[in-house]
């Protein structure tokens, strides 16, 4: 291999300098500080005119003469002037800010923030694979192609379903994807007075979000005492009406659904179909497949489950798997191998049943490409060690965590687990809001807390199975700390993160006089230096 | 090859202080006739072996032709120091900015990112990022519908067909109604038919969308179609490309409500189709119509400036069925390239890359003229342009053979449109090449003869 992800290019070279301008960090009780220190201007106000240039080549001075007066551009084009050193450390002493996987542990529930590995980025950017173009003709992109069909069949596979698209961008829109792919499914048989989606309280609020952007009415369901869907609550929901009910297995609250096979049933027999939230496909990697249970669509996330970064909100991707009967409603185009070993795009007159695109061209397909590296390193039995691994991990620091805490629901949990911090509360007046924001100073990423919305002082905790027992151990310990913090000293946890850049934010004054973006817009044009 | 650090020694601790003596013990609540044995999948790889797979598929791609396709995507120069920032695990292994305290390196660049866009489109509010450019329409288009209560889009036919698919997608729920606006000969969005559609009075317009530039890469007459939207108390819509807002008109200069587009030419490479970036600004009367996240300025306890997420009742972990879009992750790491990308360039450099695009494919135009290939549309154009050559699926495939990607092909897109049969769309940017240029002409000529 001649350009291996070991080689270190010059640029990278000559910005280790910059990267290593740290600033005085304070360290919280855990002896480190969970981020960087130093807050940065605005590049506005780093902007001085006459900086910056020398990127590209300049055009003739004739080269807009083609452009009519009245579609021309008026206004100044107010961008910050900068020269690269500038944006450069700007970018890398803002990034010191930021808590990151690369940097610390990341136990935030319904999210699997595990380790990204490198040699998926370094992939990723191979100039074969981020030079295509997505309107190439299929002979150019043959290596895509057929890494695309080989994860179309990888992710049908791990889902136990006959067919998959890779088209969506995230999990929402591959929710999306489904829910108006059982709407073709119910139209085609002119069943068209189903109008409704169930999903159960615990849901994500993507759930009834998508719902609602696909025209249906939303009803919510309650959850049992065990965290599980109420199927008798289920049962009275459904009718003629239900178009989908859509699940999320292991649930929101870390819980496989023991009663998996009757709510389908219930569902089934009702006539509607069953949408299966893959969130939480982590916990049961090689172990559950979706498919062979009886749903009927569903969605991965690869972002969480297969290991692509979040990039601070995204990119992700969604792909939906569907069952057999559900395949003419994918949308298109899908890859497809020929019987002579060549890989095609779809042709749009193959497949009219398909509804209709949910955006341009074949999906994020960078991320796509580390998905398919991360599935290849781990192999079907890699795979079933993941979710082994995950689930070990939740349950060990559930164990943990509960000395301290309460548990509501019993175990075992699967990939994530929640507590409570109702006791706390109610004995310190410290909250779950406030041991949060005091795991900042202890060094760690917060778990998602107040969601599922049903859990009193909800924190949900996700480990992940990438991360060492001794992580595990200190985060217990800080949680165990935290609980004699606020029985101690509670002034010290509501006062928390004192040790981060900044302190707890004003976030109702910038909801009541949104500033979002430099005002007035700053800068001014100066002439063309040439 | 596993990611996962545990040792025997370990898992042997876990499962002790657990009190069970394996790990299929937590796996017994699956339901017996579920559970899945394993998994028929290929075996797994050493790092070594994966690089070689990877590296073996990149270089079953070929992306070494003359190329002149563009159609939404298109190549420029990237500043090596973008890719280099994105790099960063610090930026790209985060998570959505939920804990404001220690994200504040995310959230800061997302609120440069809307007062670059902002300043780019003279739009006062911008969303954190949607997933492309066609999905940015299609949420530009629920945008008006939402905003003034009508269920009827007018969206000009030369607006990119794919962005068009999915707003009909979007849209498809039976009560929501997109009509497509014809072209004139000249190639831009026939504004009489505009006129006429507008005035049924039986049916009022929610928003009227057109490209600037135009699929076929054409100015379409912005400021024109923006007072007919709004005589009639319809939104207006620009579909835009961000490096031309260099040169060409803002929207906001035009009295555009909503300009949507994709990111991907400030700094994204093409990637066979994304991760790219929607583009969404809107005037501020809009703002609580915005889908996606939005990045505000405030201040700590301390009185210290910090950036959070904000206006967060319109998101749908907080509202559920009632939010304004169900999008949750978006591409906040491809907002981070754009921000990368106008801070390094510079308005004086974006200025150059939309005005050396305009000269190249002015030079361009000449070269396949003289070799036989006219333009097929009147109006004026900044960088992409449609030829005609008699049977251009043939010409495309023949041309294909010498290394040159002679555009898309525009029957593909518009199969009934006689005028369209015979054109291929192509363009050019700063990286285009007078060499390039040269050879895509004598072949073209080789092929016409």
């Amino acid at each position: 291999m001649s350009h291996g992800p070991g080689g270190v290019s010059l640029v990278e070279a000559s910005l280790a300098g910059a990267a290593t301008a740290v600033e005085e960090a304070r360290p919280g009780p855990a002896g480190r500080a969970a981020v960087g220190a130093t807050l940065q201007p605005t590049l506005a106000e780093l902007s001085r005119p006459g900086r910056g240039g020398g990127k590209v080549p300049h055009p003739p001075k004739d080269a807009l003469d083609g452009i009519p007066a009245d579609a021309r551009r008026v206004s100044p084009l107010a961008l910050p002037e900068l020269n690269e050193p500038e944006v450069v450390r700007h970018l890398v002493n803002l990034s010191h800010l930021n808590y990151s996987v690369d940097t610390g542990f990341y136990p935030l529930g319904s999210c699997t923030m595990k380790y990204n590995p490198k040699v998926n980025e370094w992939a990723a950017r191979l100039a074969g694979f981020a030079g295509l173009h997505p309107l190439a003709p299929d002979a150019l992109a043959q290596g895509t192609l057929e890494l695309m069909h080989e994860l179309q069949g990888a992710l049908a596979e791990i889902g136990g379903m006959h067919a998959v698209t890779l088209q969506p961008a995230a999990g929402a829109q591959g929710e999306l994807t489904g829910i108006l792919m059982i709407r073709a499914y119910h139209r085609a048989r002119g069943d068209t007075e189903r109008s409704q989606v169930i999903v159960p309280d615990s849901s994500h609020g993507t759930n009834p979000a998508t719902a609602s952007m696909a025209g249906y009415e939303t009803l919510t369901v309650r959850s049992a005492s065990d965290g599980g869907v109420d199927l008798e609550a289920l049962r009275s929901a459904l009718g003629p009406r239900t178009a989908a009910v859509m699940l999320t297995n292991p649930s929101t609250l870390g819980l496989f659904e023991r009663r998996i096979e009757a709510l389908l049933e219930v569902v089934h027999d009702a006539g509607a179909l069953a949408y299966m939230d893959g969130a939480n496909m982590n916990a049961v990697l090689g172990r559950f497949r979706p498919g062979d249970a009886g749903f009927d669509v569903m969605h991965f996330n690869l972002h969480k489950t297969f290991s692509t970064p979040h990039g601070g909100g995204g990119p992700g991707a969604g792909p939906v798997a569907c069952v057999e009967r559900l395949a003419p409603y994918l949308p298109g185009p899908l890859v497809i191998r020929d019987p002579d070993g060549r890989y095609r795009l779809e042709r749009s007159d193959e497949r009219p049943t398909a509804i209709g695109r949910v955006r341009a061209y074949q999906g994020n397909v960078g991320v796509l490409v580390r998905a398919y590296a991360y599935i290849r390193a781990h192999g079907g039995t890699g795979l079933r060690e993941v979710s082994a691994d995950a689930v070990l991990a939740a349950n060990y620091l559930r164990e943990r965590v509960g000395t301290a805490y309460e548990l509501p629901y019993g175990g075992p949990c699967k990939h994530e687990f929640v507590a409570s911090a109702r006791n706390l509360r109610a004995a310190s007046g410290v909250r779950t809001l406030d041991v949060a924001k005091r795991l900042i100073d202890h060094g760690f990423h917060p778990p998602t807390i107040y969601f599922p919305l049903i859990v009193e002082e909800g924190l949900l905790i996700e480990p992940t199975e990438t991360e060492t027992l001794e992580t595990l151990d200190a985060f217990a310990e800080a949680m165990l700390a935290i609980a004699r913090e606020a029985h101690d000293d509670p002034q010290r946890v509501l006062a928390a993160p004192t040790t981060a850049p900044v302190r707890r934010l004003d976030e109702a004054s910038a909801a009541r006089r949104p500033e979002l973006r430099w005002r007035p817009m700053v800068g001014r044009e100066t002439p063309c230096p040439t | 090859m596993s990611y996962g650090p545990h040792t025997a020694d370990d898992r042997d601790r876990m499962l002790a202080a657990l009190g069970i003596g394996s790990v299929e013990a937590l796996f017994e609540d699956i339901p017996a006739p579920m559970r899945s044995a394993g998994l028929e999948l290929p075996p797994p790889m050493a790092e070594l072996d994966l690089a070689r797979r990877m590296s073996e598929l990149a270089g079953r791609n070929r992306v070494d032709l003359a190329s002149f396709l563009g159609a939404g995507v298109y190549r420029h120069y990237i500043p090596a120091a973008v890719d280099e920032i994105l790099s960063r695990g610090e930026f790209y292994t985060a998570y959505t900015p939920y804990q404001p305290e220690i994200s504040q390196g995310t959230l800061q660049t997302i609120y440069e990112y809307q007062s670059l866009i902002a300043e780019l489109t003279r739009l006062g509010v911008v969303s954190a990022s949607h997933y492309d450019g066609a999905t940015a329409t299609a949420e530009a288009a629920l945008m008006a519908i939402r905003a003034t209560g009508r269920d009827r889009i007018l969206a000009s036919r030369a607006i990119h067909r794919h962005y068009l698919d999915a707003t009909r997608t979007y849209l498809d729920r039976g009560s929501l109604h997109l009509e497509e606006l014809p072209t004139t000969v000249d190639g831009t969005t026939d504004l009489d038919a505009l006129e006429r559609a507008l005035g049924d009075r039986q049916h009022p317009v929610a928003g009227v969308l057109l490209g600037q530039p135009n699929l076929f890469g054409l100015l379409e007459p912005m400021g024109a179609a923006a007072e007919l939207a709004h005589a009639a108390g319809a939104l207006f819509v620009a579909v835009v490309e961000p490096v031309s807002l260099a040169v060409l008109a803002a929207p906001g200069e035009y009295g555009a409500d909503i300009a949507a587009g994709e990111g991907q030419p400030l700094g994204i490479a093409p990637q066979y189709g994304g991760p790219y970036l929607g583009l969404l600004a809107s005037t501020e009367a809009l703002m609580r119509q915005v889908p996606g996240r939005l990045v505000g300025e405030t201040r700590d306890l301390d009185g210290r400036r910090a950036f959070v997420m904000t206006l967060r009742a319109r998101e749908q972990d907080i509202r559920r069925e009632k939010a304004a879009s169900n999008i949750c992750t978006n591409q906040a790491l491809c907002a981070l390239a754009a921000t990368v990308y106008l801070a390094t360039i510079g308005p004086h450099g974006l200025r150059d890359v939309a005005a050396m695009g305009a000269a190249r494919a002015r030079e361009l135009e000449g070269a396949l003229a003289a070799a036989g290939a006219a333009r097929v549309h009147g109006a004026a154009y900044l960088n992409e342009f449609a030829i005609r050559v008699p049977d251009a699926e043939r010409v495309h495939a023949r041309l294909l053979e010498q290394d040159v990607l002679a555009g898309l092909p525009l029957g593909r897109w518009y199969p009934d449109d006689d005028t369209l049969r015979d054109a291929l769309l192509v363009c050019a940017t700063e990286v285009t090449t007078s060499e390039e240029i040269a050879r895509f002409a004598a072949a073209l000529r080789e092929v016409l003869r």
